[in-house]
């Protein structure tokens, strides 16, 4: 069992979720200790822990901070809790079980790069956490850990809540910072980085929620303490989120470095009963399919991840076994990306509508020759052509099932039906789905 | 005429200063808007916004057409949102919508059912994907781990509940 319940320590404990339970169980002890260290005292700890941007992109969360440029402008702390990424749900559940860990979290980290104002983007969609959010930041509030003179310290920080409303792209930095200044929610391009410009065009950091949470206990244990799990690339622990057709799908915390097989097996139980693996998204919907048997020898940690020409992403592993249809389930993830592309570039824009017809076609049986090689072709150029990564995002799927599934594509345009026996389509069954698809 | 009640420009008038900049208000007002109209934002609740908040319509109408939860057309008095994608898609989100509608009377999603309760959307990932397939209604907190079975008391348990 690998399962290590570090951040997630005491999730289990309903009084975690309250100021008082959260304190007796050591809470915001680390937030005194920070008020009473030099800021960059903490940079250097986080830099030193190795704590990886936990959203998706994994990049070195102590670098991003030291990127703020030193000329006495205002300093935003943006919390993305846009939580989107098809297969992600771990940030939710932190939210839920952990309020105040986020809080002293970002408190800590707003400290470290001297910004007054923070903010927690969070979906519109997640009425449940934001309903706990809102009760903690107003108990941290009156307790006097949020607001002037924190702990009479002299440090001010106010910090709010920023209350989406349904866009995928909001999860992106820049259009998180578009959203966040009352526009739609469509990037920019970089540079500028937020660190230089990003909200109100002032320096800004755009962390993650299982980020900033893991700053408390960074600042704990010492970037040594962190250290001693996950690799020497991957330190740490990570939360990860797994669906699909496992026995018992979850959130679990496990160290980095730890075979993806052993997780899918022991934490999420195995596979339902009499299925056997066919194939698994490792980092949410974005990160290109690994077959079963490239699963066997994959470990959750970033490199490894890269290595087998996928990432590890937001931690979000979809399972996906021996009864499935790679095309219908592709089909609901180009409808996803052509449902949430902004609009601003053509590549997008055109390329996930032109995908996800096509993908739908085959599945309805209207699949054409040459529409495998298409779907390849229309994927190809739709990548690093654009402002942000959604086009690379909708495209990597794409690519990665159709390369290493093409007989089945193949197939269904051939025949017109699965070769999955037995598979029941619901593009082929449903009286509805003419119109459900048509919004 | 679409106005705010008191309470609702009293709401409003608050989240106005709430941010750096007012027009970060606009998602939270439309909200309030879209909640005092029956479940949608209609033009002249756009109009009224603006008025309000002194904001052009067309950049309040801009934020209202962006997002996904703003409803640009009546929707019944149960928006049921069911989650399909990936997972959910995997696991039945697409069969439960079907099953939910045809017990509901609708015929197509994003169509009000003829006594007023009803109107189901497919959505995109709510991420809750641990419990698929599942829905939320509203802005209410996620209904989860759902089968047809579920879905049909649930149309039926709303219909009792919502036609009194």
């Amino acid at each position: 069992m690998a399962e290590t319940k570090y951040l997630s320590e005491h999730y289990d404990k309903k009084e975690y979720r309250t100021l008082e339970g959260y304190k007796k169980l050591g809470g915001y002890e680390m937030l005194a200790k920070a008020l009473k260290m030099q800021p960059q005292a903490i940079i250097d700890e986080v830099k030193a822990s190795g704590l990886r941007g936990r959203g998706g992109a994994g990049f070195p969360t102590g670098s991003k901070w030291g990127f703020l440029p030193n000329n006495g402008e205002p300093r935003y702390l943006l919390c993305n809790a846009d939580e989107s990424e098809p297969g992600t749900f771990k940030d939710r559940v932190m939210m839920e079980k952990a309020p105040h860990q986020l809080i002293e979290g970002m408190l800590i980290s707003a400290f470290a790069v001297k910004s007054h104002k923070a903010y927690i983007y969070i979906r519109g969609e997640y009425m449940g956490p934001t309903m706990i959010l809102e009760q903690a930041i107003r108990e941290a509030r009156a307790a006097g850990l949020i607001g002037k003179n924190i702990l009479g310290s002299g440090f001010d920080c106010d910090l709010d809540l920023y209350l989406g409303a349904g866009a995928y792209i909001c999860g992106e930095e820049t259009g998180l910072i578009s959203s966040l200044e009352g526009y739609k929610g469509q990037p920019k391009l970089k540079p500028p980085f937020p660190a230089v410009q990003g909200y109100l065009r002032k320096p800004t950091i755009v962390n993650n929620v299982e980020t900033l949470a893991a700053v408390v206990p960074i600042l704990r244990d010492g970037a040594a303490g962190y250290r001693k799990y996950g690799t020497e690339k991957s330190a740490g622990t990570k939360l990860f989120s797994i669906s699909g057709d496992v026995a018992k799908p979850g959130t679990y915390e496990v160290p980095l470095g730890i075979k993806l097989m052993d997780f899918i097996n022991v934490e999420a139980g195995g596979m339902k009963p009499g299925r056997k693996l066919k194939a698994v998204v490792p980092g949410g919907s974005s990160a290109p399919v690994l077959t079963a048997a490239e699963c066997q020898d994959a470990t959750l940690d970033y490199e490894n991840m890269a290595a087998k020409g996928t990432m590890l992403g937001s931690g979000a592993i979809i399972v996906i076994d021996d009864s499935r249809c790679m095309v219908d389930v592709l089909s609901t993830i180009t409808h996803f990306y052509h449902h949430e592309s902004c609009g601003q570039c053509t590549p997008c824009r055109e390329g996930t509508g032109w995908i996800e017809k096509i993908v739908k076609g085959i599945v309805k049986g209207d699949g054409k020759p040459g529409d495998v090689d298409l779907l390849l072709k229309i994927s190809d150029n739709m990548k690093g052509r654009t402002i942000c990564a959604l086009s690379d995002a909708a495209a990597l799927p794409v690519l990665s099932f159709v390369t290493k599934f093409r007989s089945e594509f193949e197939y269904f345009i051939n025949e017109k039906k699965s070769q999955i026996l037995g598979t029941k389509l619901y593009a082929q069954s449903s009286p509805y789905a003419a119109h459900a698809e048509a919004h | 005429m679409f106005k705010l009640s008191e309470e609702g420009l009293k709401y409003v008038r608050s989240e106005l200063t709430r941010y750096e900049q007012k027009q970060s208000a606009i998602i939270r007002c439309l909200y309030r808007a879209q909640d005092e109209n029956g479940g949608w934002v209609s033009q002249e609740a756009i109009a009224h916004l603006s008025e309000v908040m002194e904001i052009p319509a067309a950049q309040i109408e801009e934020v209202a057409t962006f997002y996904t939860m703003f409803n640009k057309k009546p929707v019944g008095k149960y928006h049921v949102q069911v989650c399909t994608t990936l997972t959910c898609g995997m696991l039945g989100g697409r069969e439960l919508t079907d099953t939910m509608m045809k017990e509901a009377g609708c015929s197509k999603t994003g169509e009000m059912s003829k006594d007023g309760l009803f109107t189901f959307s497919k959505v995109e990932c709510l991420g809750s994907c641990d419990t698929a397939p599942m829905l939320q209604i509203n802005r209410e907190p996620y209904i989860e781990n759902l089968s047809e079975q579920k879905g049909i008391q649930l149309v039926k348990d709303l219909r009792a509940k919502g036609g009194k």
